[in-house]
């Protein structure tokens, strides 16, 4: 079992023509994942390294019965390309596309509102399941199949770093979630943490948060109420300064909210086992999740 | 992305929100002229830095004659202001802003943010203007009025009658409010503000409300549909190691500490930050080269940091995914030899092609010292730090 995606995914990528599009496109082929079409606005007819190419999602969906979406659309366009696979009907939207104006992003969360679809990102690597399926452009090779851990995360390569250390323990992953680094996103870590908690196979969590915003609090809140299962935390930005964003858009401490050791001591009152250095989440997962 | 406000005033007056009469300068004599022109006193010299809190640092004075604003004006032009947002360096003051003094019978506070977690404008709004409004928030939280706005519906009247009445204000200016919050709002929207604040907003002697002050700040992101906002970028207020990082697409922020890092990616690079912290040493700085970092990128990263004298000892960390490490190792080799570093560099790779990368970083013949992993890492920055 999984969370998001398996084998059974069909996926289509909307900006699959472009540069990145294309480079990534053929990765998680290569890795396994089932890719059914494109869709490039005037391209729609011609195949694109033998993926059928269509103008639109809905004919692509129609066609092709996707259920996934990939979006490598540049940011001014970005908006429009997940509200059209919601308006699709795709059920999962992955959107790696960094740099998508706020107020752009606040539109499509309340046009999702209600809406049976999914959005993981905007800014993020995307969600893999280790052994079927990987929709996204984090490198595949270094993750190990078969759990028991599920990961979910704020961050890029950060979350390599940590499913690095987790793999090179000999601990694998059911499923791993970037969320995205941007103020406003689709998929919190609240249902990210409630799907693993309901999947049998998930046995333990690794939550990665970083300075910003309050999800991390809301997590924490929620993992005390409602997961029972061992959870491990860590947050990047402890020794940040406030005011100043710390590349992604999302990891600003704005006055005296948003900083790294608030975050810490929500998950830690909250039944959370903490990590602090980043050179020993591998360790501490083997002792936590070994119990 | 942050401007003066002398700039956000022009914005208002745009948008026909009432602002104070006043005129840029960056001479005394222009302020003595700007001074004369506005025909009445006392007129208010204001220094025009991005920082808050610039009354308090001593950069707002109120001149009564044409011989104060001259006095004041050379006072505060040069001066290296400092603030509460400054740090203890401070910022030079280049411009002043010479303003019409006016007759203040209330102080109230009226600021506009996106709201991450709701996805909705909140607008915020205190009877305690004049003041930091981070203060009011924590000390005294029932004195702010917040309301949630969907940014599909947009701002309704309802919403500016229950700001209007939440602000005590007499009869005769609340309608005057309404326009002036409509007006605010539409302008927030139109140029993709991440903040709008007016503190303070006042109530005249006669009833009349005026933005005593004016912030802005954009979202850099949208900056692409908004030129004339990115005109109104002034360079002199950031630190020129960013401004030139910038320019190179390198997202880098300056930091106290002495020990330089190189990073892909924001968030390892915070965590890096963090281990440097947790072995003892402070990071001079925060560099995330990106996940489709070239050559030349990591060349001019190398050469940043170099420049920062503080700098006693460089980490780079990367993890290969888009971002393979042969490319980086390569990058890194020529920065090296272009360069002439004469620090120690602790190298940590990790990811695709690392094999290769390391291989190109060992037959360099340069003095680079490899980690095997995080804590090694942080070990021998450490022992960096000891010599």
């Amino acid at each position: 079992m999984s969370i998001y995606v398996d084998k059974n995914t069909r996926l289509l990528v909307q900006g699959m023509t472009g540069r990145e599009g294309t480079f990534h496109t053929l990765q998680c082929r290569a890795y396994g994942t089932n890719v059914v079409a494109g869709v490039t606005p005037g391209k729609g007819g011609l195949t694109h390294e033998d993926i059928p190419v269509f103008n639109t999602v809905k004919d692509a969906r129609k066609k092709t019965e996707a259920n996934a979406s990939m979006i490598f659309v540049p940011p001014p366009f970005a908006a429009d390309a997940i509200m059209e696979a919601v308006d699709a009907g795709i059920e999962l939207v992955v959107c790696i596309t960094e740099g998508i104006p706020v107020l752009d992003m606040m539109r499509v969360k309340k046009y999702m509102a209600g809406k049976r679809s999914r959005l993981i990102g905007p800014n993020c690597p995307g969600v893999i399941t280790p052994g079927q399926c990987k929709i996204g452009i984090m490198p595949g090779p270094m993750h190990k199949p078969g759990g028991p851990a599920g990961v979910v995360s704020r961050s890029g390569t950060l979350t390599y770093e940590v499913v690095h250390q987790l793999s090179a323990q000999n601990i694998g992953q059911t499923t791993c979630v970037g969320i995205g680094g941007d103020p406003v996103n689709g998929t919190q870590f609240v249902d990210v943490l409630e799907a693993f908690q309901n999947d049998p196979d998930t046995q333990g969590i690794v939550m990665v948060g970083e300075i910003g915003g309050n999800a991390e609090e809301q997590a924490a809140e929620f993992i005390k109420k409602h997961v029972t299962k061992p959870v491990v935390g860590f947050i990047a930005g402890l020794t940040a300064p406030p005011g100043r964003r710390m590349g992604h858009a999302g990891a600003i401490i704005s006055g005296s909210s948003g900083t790294g050791q608030a975050k810490l001591s929500a998950l830690r009152d909250n039944g959370v086992t903490v990590c602090e250095n980043l050179g020993e989440l591998g360790e501490i997962c083997k002792h936590v999740f070994g119990k | 992305m942050k401007i003066h406000e002398y700039q956000a005033k022009n914005i208002f007056s745009d948008y026909g929100i009432p602002v104070p009469k006043g005129n840029v300068v960056f001479t005394v004599n222009e302020a003595s002229k700007v001074a004369e022109n506005l025909g009445s006193f006392p007129v208010v010299v204001k220094a025009q830095i991005h920082a808050g809190g610039r009354g308090k640092g001593g950069g707002v004075k109120l001149a009564h004659t044409r011989d104060d604003v001259e006095t004041l004006s050379a006072q505060i032009l040069g001066m290296k202001l400092v603030t509460h947002q400054t740090g203890p360096e401070g910022q030079a003051v280049g411009k002043l802003l010479i303003e019409q003094g006016l007759d203040i019978r209330r102080e109230m506070y009226l600021g506009i943010v996106p709201d991450r977690s709701s996805a909705d404008i909140v607008i915020m709004a205190s009877v305690d203007g004049g003041m930091d409004i981070e203060e009011v928030a924590d000390k005294t939280p029932d004195r702010i009025v917040k309301v949630h706005v969907d940014p599909l519906g947009g701002l309704q009247p309802y919403h500016g009658r229950q700001i209007a009445y939440s602000l005590e204000l007499p009869d005769d200016a609340v309608k005057p409010f309404m326009v002036l919050l409509s007006s605010l709002y539409k302008l927030f929207m139109d140029l993709d503000c991440s903040l709008v604040e007016i503190n303070p907003l006042i109530l005249t002697g006669s009833n009349t409300l005026v933005a005593l002050d004016a912030k802005m700040d954009f979202d850099d992101n949208a900056l692409y549909r908004h030129p004339e906002i990115r005109e109104l970028r002034d360079e002199t207020e950031e630190a020129p190691l960013e401004v030139e990082a910038s320019k190179y697409h390198l997202n880098y922020i300056s930091l106290d500490g002495n020990i330089g890092n190189i990073v892909n990616g924001a968030g390892l690079a915070m965590a890096t930050m963090d281990i440097i912290k947790l072995a003892g040493a402070n990071p001079a700085n925060f560099l995330d080269v990106g996940g489709g970092a070239t050559s030349e990128m990591v060349e001019n990263a190398f050469r940043i940091l170099l420049k920062d004298e503080k700098v006693k000892g460089i980490l780079i960390n990367i993890f290969g995914g888009i971002l393979r490490c042969d490319v980086f190792a390569d990058g890194v080799v020529r920065a090296a030899r272009n360069t002439g570093i004469h620090i120690p560099v602790v190298v940590r790779m990790e990811g695709t092609n690392v094999e290769k990368g390391r291989q190109i970083l060992a037959d360099s013949g340069l003095n680079l010292e490899t980690a095997a992993d995080l804590k090694d890492a942080a070990k021998k920055i450490a022992a960096i730090i000891k010599n």
